[in-house]
């Protein structure tokens, strides 16, 4: 039975890409999402998500359904919405929460209205809003979420120490250096480069799934940065493979089947986790000595 | 030698000013102590001695020290204290200055940390997330990381509000210590009794300078009354400054 479920769709390439890509994307999902979630961010990156649709919209418009130009548009609307948001925040009296739930909408309702009007069908339609059917991935598709993931890795990686500053005493940071402004661009560009990604693997409305859901279930396991980081991009990997092959399975699109394996993970940690969980919570056991 | 030196300073906020006119120097080794009723303008100098604002009018010379090389601790530190961080990284941010976004930490950096968490009697707190610290222990914290910062010139914001009797005492060795070592120490400071006690220099502020010079001879009734004479309230109809710059 086991091989059934594990093994048998490995014969298939569509399905060895759609694995690929998902991982590829948990790897740079999980710290993505740790620094979204410490930064306060997460409702940020999921209507950022949403925004960058009119731009792969428009990059379909032009080139149909080629990866390369759906992802470009999606690069420069996704940085465009990025600067305009924090701008229209600070020029603005509207509260954040309504702006960005404002542009949530009308970005959808663009980028939908963009890609209906020149002629999609509606199974291309469900493949943007909620990944492709049954864990079909095309080679560039891979080739483009690989190296995203990629970039955004070695990005990280250069801006960790001033961005794990900037979150915990940004003060201090700027008392030290001029390098937090500089970290603060960087993630919102590599944000916005993971967001394509789970476009491309897991479609627009759901895709966010796999990078602030495994965040938000390893808070309640350590209180290390570095720790968060591993356990939130272990739990992206395994809910990737394993909803991709639930999606092949059960013949669904692949962006719900990975955000439910996520979000078992997270209710089993708002339940049992170690750090703040209701059961610990409520029975915290008799109290110590000192 | 001189640290800092104040050229006609006018530092505040959207052209109200904080700080009005000051003028002097603060020689390199010195212990001062910045005293003055709230409003007076002590956080507001400190931030343009470090850096954070810019000037409204004159300058501020730092003997070609770069702002950032002047290790500070402000009265309100922007710490969000639910980040998953641990006393010991916090402490190790001291050495951004030696060792930047991408150095390693070595064998004899990790003496240094801990050598400071010593310091400040937080041995075996290493591994505690800062958000199990209490407020005194976070200001012990903030000590350690200044010590690392290893700094020529310190700025302490009110180090010892909010902070019990052991922890001030505690911690006021350290910056006899500093003072020992031949570094310059600012701190702002309410508690007059503890000023004369151990601060040598003072400076009185009370928007404008009020008085500057040897600790006894700056907290006279006379002069402490002054200061808790001028007013802190800007004027929004106040009209441009009719002192003007000497060039």
């Amino acid at each position: 039975m086991l091989s059934h479920y594990l093994i048998e769709p490995l014969g298939e390439t569509a399905v060895r890409h759609s694995l690929a890509a998902v991982l590829a994307l948990a790897l740079s999902a999980g710290p993505i999402g740790v620094f979204l979630m410490l930064r306060r961010m997460s409702l940020i990156g999921d209507a950022m998500s949403h925004a960058i649709l009119p731009g792969v919209a428009i990059g379909f418009l032009a080139a149909g359904l080629n990866v390369f130009a759906m992802t470009l548009g999606g690069l420069v609307a996704g940085l465009l919405i990025a600067l305009l948001a924090g701008a229209v925040n600070r020029a603005t009296a509207l509260q954040e929460d309504a702006s960005l739930a404002v542009f949530l909408l009308v970005s959808l309702a663009l980028g939908v209205l963009i890609v209906t009007v020149n002629g999609i069908d509606i199974e291309q339609l469900m493949t943007f809003l909620f990944g492709e059917v049954a864990a079909k991935m095309s080679a560039e598709k891979l080739l483009v979420i690989a190296a995203n993931a990629t970039i955004s890795l070695g990005a990280l990686a250069l801006i960790y120490r001033p961005l794990v500053l900037g979150c915990v005493d940004p003060g201090f940071l700027r008392s030290v250096s001029r390098a937090d402004g500089i970290a603060h661009l960087t993630f919102l560009a590599v944000l916005v480069l993971n967001l394509i990604n789970a476009f491309h693997a897991l479609g627009t409305l759901l895709g966010v799934g796999i990078i602030i859901i495994p965040a938000a279930t390893a808070r309640f396991w350590t209180r290390d940065v570095s720790t968060m980081i591993v356990l939130a991009t272990a739990i992206a990997l395994f809910s990737g493979f394993v909803g991709v092959l639930f999606a092949f399975d059960l013949k669904v699109p692949s962006g719900p089947a990975v955000t439910l394996v996520a979000g078992i993970f997270y209710v089993g940690s708002v339940l049992f986790g170690r750090i703040g969980g209701v059961v610990w919570q409520a029975f915290p056991g008799r109290h110590l000595e000192a | 030698m001189t640290s800092l030196r104040f050229n006609n300073l006018t530092l505040g906020y959207e052209r109200h000013p904080a700080v009005h006119h000051l003028d002097g120097a603060i020689e390199s080794g010195s212990l001062i102590a910045f005293v003055g009723p709230n409003g007076a303008g002590k956080s507001t100098l400190f931030k343009g001695v470090v850096g954070l604002l810019k000037p409204l009018a004159g300058s501020i010379g730092r003997d070609g020290l770069d702002a950032r090389d002047i290790a500070y601790l402000p009265q309100v530190p922007e710490i969000d204290r639910s980040f998953p961080i641990t006393v010991y990284d916090m402490v190790a941010m001291g050495l951004w200055r030696s060792r930047g976004a991408f150095g390693g930490i070595a064998g004899k950096d990790r003496n240094i940390i801990d050598a400071a968490i010593a310091a400040v009697s937080l041995t075996g707190f290493e591994q505690r997330a800062i958000g199990t610290l209490s407020g005194g222990q976070m200001q012990r914290m903030l000590f350690a990381r200044v010590l690392v910062q290893d700094a020529r010139v310190i700025v302490l914001d009110e180090p010892f509000a909010a902070v019990d009797a052991k922890t001030s005492l505690d911690l006021l060795d350290l910056v006899r210590r500093w003072h020992k070592e031949r570094r310059t120490v600012l701190a702002a400071l309410h508690d007059i009794e503890l000023v004369r006690a151990n601060f040598p220099e003072t400076l009185l502020l009370a928007r404008e300078p009020v008085a500057w010079g040897a600790t006894a001879s700056v907290l006279t009734a006379e002069n402490l009354n002054k200061a808790r004479l001028m007013c802190e309230a800007f004027d929004e109809s106040a009209e441009a400054c009719a002192v003007r710059e000497v060039a």
